[in-house]
């Protein structure tokens, strides 16, 4: 029960094809409370991403995580490019120097990405953020599971319900907390694309 | 000398603040003050390169440099920027807690009576008195 570098590569490849194929719906959700862009910036940002790693060998995650989190933070262009970036900084700091990890040794990672989103958006759990989608998928994955397949299950499920959860949240961070009251009804842009990062972690993670 | 970096969503308003900024305060030329915005497509967004690209640019002629932001991802992009820099360097940015354009203008004014960063950087701040109408 391993967390691999080629697994880390193969789940960018599908978060970057999920958000190709959901761009238009972040971008309607970022509509509602934002400004419309949500999905045209992690389109733009992920795609990159696949542009710099494609043809590149890593012997680590620390590098791999470095190029992605310096792609994101130069090409997203908005809230979620320093956001995305620092959770991706963190982690390869973090991982630096391993290539396979045991999913609870992810989920540290992982957390201490999550820490550094959170330092920089001066962000708390029920802000109305990707953080209410993010800490929730961490705590499961850390959970005693029987196997990995069940503990990635969790995460997923955990994320989508975070996720859900931010719709009757007042906004407190990012460009939604101009909108005060009328950011309650909406689900969070951010939220709903990490919840496909955590769905493309999982898929890569059972292909092996 | 302390250097003004004007971080906007768009690159020709952040040109244009700097223009405005080095205009109205009567700033002297040897004020370094720089405009950077725009996605890196040319789009309105903001990117953490080009912020990084500029304090770099920056930081080796300058005492110090006070970011100047518009609103939202401008001051995370900022923040972001900041931590990528050496902690030596990081420590000579302060991101100004002001409107961008007044706060661009009078952060000129201080700057080029050669104040220090935290003089600057109130200077900026004043400019949330600024009063333009009684409505
Ligand atoms: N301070 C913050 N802390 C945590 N997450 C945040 C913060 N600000 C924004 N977000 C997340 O970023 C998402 C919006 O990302 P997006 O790329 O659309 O940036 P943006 O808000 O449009 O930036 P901009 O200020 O350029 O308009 C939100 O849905 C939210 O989840
Ligand atoms: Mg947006």
């Amino acid at each position: 029960m391993a967390f691999t570098l080629e697994m880390a590569r193969g789940a960018l490849e599908k978060l970057n094809a999920v958000i190709e194929e959901k761009k238009d719906y972040l971008t309607d959700l970022d509509s509602a409370i934002g400004d419309a862009d949500h999905g045209i910036n992690m389109n733009r940002g992920m795609k990159r991403v696949m542009e710099k790693i494609r043809d590149k060998e890593y012997s680590d995650f620390g590098g791999l995580f470095r190029d992605v989190a310096m792609t994101i933070m130069s090409a997203v262009g908005g809230s979620a490019g320093p956001l995305y970036g620092t959770f991706f900084m963190k982690m390869g700091q973090k991982l630096a120097g391993k290539r396979e990890v045991a999913e609870d040794e992810f989920a540290d990672a992982m957390q201490e990405g999550l820490s550094g989103i959170m330092a920089l958006g001066k962000s708390q759990l029920g802000d109305k953020t990707m953080v209410d989608a993010l800490q929730p998928a961490i705590d499961a994955l850390r959970e005693p599971a029987p196997d990995a397949s069940a503990a990635w299950a969790a995460a997923l499920k955990a994320a989508e319900k975070g996720m859900e959860d931010t719709i009757p949240m007042l906004s407190k961070r990012g460009r939604s907390s101009y909108l005060g009251e009328r950011s309650i009804g909406h689900q969070d842009p951010g939220a709903t694309s990490v919840a496909y990062l955590i769905a493309s972690l999982r898929e890569a993670a059972l292909e092996g | 000398m302390i250097g003004i970096l004007i971080v906007s969503h768009s690159e020709d308003a952040a040109r244009g603040i700097a223009q405005i900024a080095v205009g109205m305060s009567g700033a002297a030329d040897d004020v370094p003050i720089t405009g950077v915005g725009g996605n890196d497509e040319g789009g309105l967004g903001v990117s953490v390169a080009k912020i990084y690209d500029a304090l770099t640019e920056m930081l080796p002629a300058c005492d110090g440099v006070l970011i100047v932001p518009d609103l939202g991802s401008s001051i995370l992009s900022s923040r972001g920027a900041i931590e990528l820099l050496s902690p030596k360097d990081a420590s000579k940015v302060v991101i100004a807690d002001a409107p961008v354009l007044e706060g661009s203008m009078l952060a000129a004014v201080e700057a080029s009576s050669g104040a220090d960063l935290e003089a600057v950087a109130e200077g900026a701040r004043e400019a949330k008195n600024l009063k333009k109408s009684d409505h």
